[in-house]
């Protein structure tokens, strides 16, 4: 095995294309178990700790992205995202303070989860919910590659980085209304996702954007329950009003929530669980977050 | 040239301190340990040490067609290979029957079987030598459930008839009958007004201690070995390992390293054998360290059990029979699994008055992991349904469930349904009202919220949603010692001597410090008794006599009072001297303050002056009383030690739609005897009561035909402490007086009604039945198994 | 492979380090540092948490080429260098929050970081910043106990320097 350790971006995509094959690391919060566990053997590990632009995030405006943005640097820890951008990004503040422990928040980061692709990464409902033109930026000594995230998920802990490609940053428009997250674990911290739902209500344009995880073999959104939900608060003028959705209305979208699932049962829950989970959190959420939204429309009147 | 890294624990601790019993002076090993210096197991360093690593099966049932290691043995930095072929002594080992193979023999038994070991320069090159062994396998039908293992003509043996040990017979590893009074009969059964019935599983839990398997084999110049090791009792783990190296005991010395949590985990041995095979056939010193993984498939863990209970009652409620069943699943190899049944049958009715009752325990062989000790073993799982059926009863009589349990319970005087007596303080009514009269925690405060008090916390699940809050009740009772005719014992060398002027008395007992605090104990017991305030405690190891297992109980009680007597016997001969020297005719002498005194004439000597350069040297042995095994049919008989018993209230909220628990308050009473440390007394009730609570909620191995399917503690789930609720503790000291100091065993008993007081609040939460532990989300929503 | 990087406030070199390893395998074999602990090696159990660079990590999850020339601070650098236990290593002596010890390491760690940045955590803040470390033998109270004591001794002390 080797061990390249770049010092700077330049060097590590050079890095990556001579070696397609080695594994980035940098938290460690994945790749040390699959090491500590003899579960995988990489010709090379490609430590991206040195280089320092990867731990930064800046907001700006970016082509192809309406509004202001934050560009997340890829190695961004969880602590630093939930304690500097909770105003910005709450959903992923949100679902960052659910990873694992205080200690893997201070090394665990949004481009590790995207990198693993794994279903029960905790960035992946937030991300999705936050809106379709979240975009990853992959780069290689090619160039840069700007892909939206509903596109990067593809199977089972695989995503759509070519093999010489480094994930450098995400794009994630700043919230434009509240935003939430749940999750289901079978203890009270410091749990893989049994399964979790990412929800984000989008004024200006008038969506909603949720996200599911840990319940099919990708991370993925409810695109009926999305649809069912904004034609409901446009077609009733709820978005100017600020009146209540209705418990028949929150209903229904708990179930196309669940109904979007396609999960499996596995020794962390059944797939039952999991779908019956989906729709409380997604009724509890979409009430949280509309509940946030009536009283800002009132506060602002 | 540098051995053994010599920490500090692995000579003497010495600690100063004023308090004798009763007082909570500081550990002598918790400065040591707060500073990372502290030697466990895993930290034993030797030069030119080697790693030691085995190979296991993927295949709980399986024939060994054929081992290769010849590519293994090539691979660089690689020192040694071994298969069961290369053992120089016996082949099989165990602790109670010796049915289980050092190494696998042409069958494997349970998935995780070590088949063959390896020592290399490095872990990973252990790790890839261990690939390069090539194992044909004829992968067999699984024997795992109860149906299975009870018609073997049909499904098979897991082990072949001629290869029985001990009772075993058939896939039946030990079993229990226990009758008392009339049985349960139509007869009887027609007294009772109401019958309740149910049916109750315990899944596997693990001891999850955290310290892993480890340790380090020397090779010795006389050809012997020097192990140093976490384990539970030293003697016992050599009386093992001897023979299959083919080595008398003698030369197979063993020396306690520190250990990290035992729990009932390191009575069986896991890598001790392999540790000395390789060291031996090497000649290097090899050091085994399992991984979390490995762990999992290195030692036992508690049976899993079904249970069937039926209770006739009064209307009045007080109890007419019991007609119960239980099965547990002892997987490959026996370990300790005729203790559990014996447990199982004989505590079975719980702390309760039974008249009539008829009981049958058994343990089954399986090719599921092997299960033997965890903390409370056989009563744990007995207390789970009892109690259930106790809070069943009350429903159906529309009575409080507490006082229900009072009009039951037994008290000393009371005849358990062995037919032995109770012949101590039996205060179950009493921890009852105590648990019952604590004031209740605060109501959740939804105007204020912090997710952190509720169900989910920071997973943000609810706001407030869905919270239902619920109580509930349970209480044990546990043996304490080892029981069924067998002669305990603990053995205790103490040592009085000057030391710079003062008297210093050192301790040294095999007794294993697993963190219970048996080393804290020593120092205060060897104060007492010779008014010293140093003491120094001696690394535990071989060269003294066995201390027993720090397990059931019981090291307190029978260590503690092996250094009681071993004191008493160096007071005694320290007073000769006084009468010798100074013609003293005192009957009322005691040694307080580093000085002889009487109570008549005050203080008569320093003992550092009447010591001199005398060093008084005594070793002493404490046997128990005696007792007697259980009637094979009848399960008659005055088969255990000393009773002892906890209560518990515990508090939950329920998140009753996502089916999330959070244990809001967990309080306990429970008598002690006297507390020989209190703050420790106190550590260990709320230990015990969290594991418990782990059992209740979220602990269970999973295995799916003989596979298990959760080894990490990714999936394998203990409490965190956002788990974990605050445990008032109410503490009674009702002396029993056939025990050293009147002191009862501490450790199991919260363990066992921690488990069913909180399913009990969860059911009172829920309205819902919860025949099973640990209760999932699934059970809690119908969302299936 | 060869990692140079400062532990404890002291340079330290390791060789012939596999590529693989984890820092606190490299703490624990190859620098004489065994005082974070290896307990699941997977990061769900928090008893082998060392500072790195001023953040309570994991040790068991950096690869230990990942520290070159970057500083690590252990259990064994928590007292001060004439020996002196810090206030929380001797508040977890005082409160019995030791049994066997394996956590202990881990805790004491995380529980120092807690300290620094917050001196007067409320209970639910310290069981927030300690839901990442195990425990198997204490049920966590008297860790409690500990966390509180070392905080009221902690602010007393820095009231009377005042």
């Amino acid at each position: 095995m080797e061990f390249l350790r770049p010092a700077t971006w330049d060097e590590a995509l050079a890095a990556k294309a001579e070696h397609p094959s080695a594994l980035p690391i940098s938290g460690g919060t994945d790749v040390m178990v699959e090491l500590n566990f003899d579960r995988h053997r990489p010709s090379a590990l490609l430590d991206l700790n040195r280089i320092s632009e990867l731990t930064a995030w800046e907001s700006g405006r970016y082509e192809g992205q309406e509004g202001e943005v934050i560009r997340l640097g890829a190695a961004v820890p969880y602590t630093r995202i939930t304690r500097e951008l909770s105003a910005e990004l709450p959903g992923l503040a949100l679902a960052g303070n659910t990873v694992g422990s205080p200690q893997i928040r201070n090394r665990g980061s949004v481009g590790g989860n995207l990198g693993g692709a794994s279903p029960a990464g905790d960035a992946h409902p937030a991300l999705l919910a936050a809106g379709r033109d979240v975009l990853v930026e992959a780069e290689s000594v090619r160039g840069t590659r700007l892909i939206p995230i509903d596109e990067f998920y593809v199977g089972v802990k695989r995503n759509s980085l070519e093999p010489d490609e480094l994930i450098r940053a995400v794009r994630i428009p700043v919230a434009d209304g509240p935003q939430q997250f749940s999750k289901i674990g079978t203890r009270n911290a410091m749990v893989i996702a049994v399964c979790a739902f990412g929800i984000a209500l989008h004024p200006k344009n008038g969506t909603v954007g949720t996200g599911i995880g840990s319940a099919a073999p990708t991370p993925r959104r409810a695109v009926e329950a999305e649809e069912f939900i904004a034609g409901e608060l446009a077609e009733r003028g709820l978005w100017q009003s600020g009146g209540l959705i209705g418990p028949a209305a929150i209903q229904r979208f708990g179930e196309l929530v669940a109904a979007a699932a396609s999960p499996i049962d596995d020794v962390r829950g059944t797939a039952a669980y999991r779908r019956h989970a989906l729709a409380v959190m997604a009724r509890r959420t979409l009430t949280w977050t509309w509940n946030e939204y009536t009283q800002s429309l009132r506060s602002a009147a | 040239m540098s051995t053994i890294r010599t920490e500090k624990n692995l000579q003497n601790i010495t600690t100063a301190h004023p308090d004798g019993i009763g007082g909570s002076p500081l550990r002598p090993d918790g400065i040591l340990k707060v500073r990372g210096e502290f030697a466990y197991s895993s930290d034993m360093w030797h030069e030119n040490m080697l790693w030691g690593m085995a190979l296991r099966s993927p295949h709980a049932h399986a024939r060994i067609l054929s081992v290769d290691i010849s590519e293994a043995v090539k691979h660089p930095g690689v020192e040694a290979v071994m298969t069961h072929e290369d053992i120089p002594g016996a082949k099989y080992y165990g602790l109670e029957i010796k049915d289980q193979p050092a190494l696998a023999m042409g069958k494997i038994r349970y998935h995780g079987e070590a088949i063959a070991i390896v020592a290399a320069d490095h872990p990973e090159t252990a790790r890839r030598a261990l690939a390069k062994i090539k194992v044909e396998y004829e992968i067999l039908p699984t024997i795992t459930t109860e149906e299975q293992c009870l018609d073997p003509e049909t499904y098979g043996y897991v082990h072949e008839p001629d290869e029985y040990k001990g009772h075993a017979s058939g896939n039946v590893v030990h079993s229990q009958k226990l009758i008392s009074g009339l049985g349960v009969t139509d007869e009887v059964r027609a007294l009772a007004d109401v019958v309740i019935k149910g049916d109750y599983v315990v899944g596997m839990q693990d001891q999850a201690f955290l310290g892993p398997e480890s340790g380090l084999a020397v090779p010795a110049e006389d050809g012997g070995v020097d192990l140093y090791i976490a384990t539970q009792w030293l003697h016992v783990d050599r009386e093992q390992i001897a023979p299959v190296l083919g080595l008398p005991e003698n030369k197979v010395r063993l020396t306690l390293a520190g250990v990290g949590g035992a729990f009932g985990g390191r009575e069986d041995l896991s890598m001790q054998i392999h540790a000395c095979l390789l060291a031996q056939r090497t000649g290097k010193p090899v050091k085994i360290v399992y991984s979390r993984e490995e762990s999992f498939f290195g030692h036992v863990h508690r049976h899993p059990a079904k249970l069937t209970y039926e209770h006739g009652a009064t209307r009045d409620g007080k109890l007419v029979y019991c007609d119960a069943r239980i099965v547990l699943d002892g997987g490959a190899y026996a370990s300790a699994s005729p203790a559990v049944v014996g447990n199982a049958a004989s505590l079975g009715m719980g702390p309760y008055e039974v008249p009539n009752v008829n009981m049958l325990a058994v343990a089954l062989y399986s090719n599921n992991p092997s299960c033997g000790a965890m903390r409370g073993f056989g009563a744990v799982q007995a207390c789970f349904a009892y109690e259930a059926q106790m809070d069943k009863l009350a429903a159906e009589l529309g009575m409080d469930p507490v006082e229900l349990r009072q009009i039951n319970a037994v008290e000393q005087g009371s005849i358990m349904p062995t037919g032995q007596e109770i012949d101590a303080p039996a205060p179950v009514a009493d921890l009852l009202r105590r648990v019952k009269a604590l004031p209740l925690p605060q109501e959740l405060d939804t105007t204020h919220l912090d997710v952190r008090d509720i169900p989910g916390a920071l997973s943000n699940t609810s706001h407030g949603e869905g919270i239902v809050r619920g109580v509930g009740y349970a209480v044990g009772i546990k043996n304490v010692g080892f029981s069924e005719g067998f002669d305990d014992y603990s053995t205790a060398r103490v040592r009085l001597e000057v030391i710079g002027g003062e008297p210093v008395a050192m301790v040294h007992t095999a007794m294993a410090e697993v963190g219970q605090g048996g080393v804290t104990v020593h120092g205060q017991i060897a104060r007492t008794e010779l008014g010293v305030e140093q003491v120094t405690i001696h690394p535990a190891n071989t060269e003294v006599g066995s201390a027993g297992s720090t397990s059931a109980s019981r090291q307190t009680y029978m260590t503690g009072g092996a250094v009681k007597l071993a004191c008493e016997a160096v007071r005694n001969e320290l007073v000769a001297l006084g009468r010798k020297r100074y013609g003293w005719d005192y009957n009322d002498l005691s040694l307080v303050g580093g000085k002889v005194v009487s109570a008549s004439a005050g203080v008569l000597v320093p003992i550092a002056d009447l010591l001199g350069d005398t060093a008084i040297d005594l070793t002493r042995e404490h046997h128990h009383r005696p007792t007697v095994p259980f009637d094979k049919e009848t399960g008659q008989g005055f088969g255990h030690v000393q009773y002892t018993f906890c209560a518990h209230r515990a508090v939950v909220d329920v998140d009753v739609e996502l089916g999330l628990v959070k244990v809001v308050e967990l309080a306990a009473a429970q008598d002690v005897g006297k507390a020989l440390n209190p703050l420790s007394v106190v550590g260990q009730i709320q230990g015990g009561s969290t594991q418990g609570l782990g059992l209740a909620v979220m602990e269970e191995i999973v295995v799916k035909d003989g596979k298990v399917r959760n080894p990490s503690f990714t999936d394998y789930l203990i409490p965190t402490i956002l788990d974990t609720p605050p445990m008032p503790v109410e503490v009674l000291e009702l002396a029993d007086e056939h025990a050293p100091y009147g002191l009862r065993g501490v450790g199991e008993a919260p363990t066992l009604s921690s488990t069913p007081a909180v399913v009990a609040a969860i059911r009172a939460a829920t309205g819902l039945a919860l025949n099973r532990v640990p209760v999932r989300p699934e059970h809690l929503t119908g969302t299936g198994e | 492979m060869r990692v140079t990087f400062t532990a404890n406030g002291r340079e330290v070199e390791a060789d012939d380090v596999w590529e693989g390893e984890s820092l606190l395998f490299m703490l624990r074999e190859r620098l004489g540092l065994p005082g974070s602990k290896n307990a699941c090696e997977q990061g769900e159990c928090g008893s082998c948490t060392v500072y790195l660079d001023g953040a309570p990590v994991c040790s068991c999850l950096v690869a230990a080429g990942q520290v070159q020339d970057r500083e690590v601070r252990t259990v064994e650098g928590l007292a001060d260098p004439e020996g002196g236990l810090d206030e929380v290593q001797q508040a977890f002596v005082d409160a019995g929050a030791v049994q066997c010890g394996f956590c202990t390491p881990g805790l004491l760690v995380q529980s120092h970081d807690l300290l620094e940045r917050n001196p007067q955590p409320s209970d639910n803040d310290i069981r927030e910043a300690l839901s990442g470390n195990l425990c198997r033998c204490t049920g966590y109270e008297k860790i409690m106990d500990a966390v509180r004591l070392a905080s009221a001794r902690k602010c007393s002390s820095s009231e009377v320097s005042q």
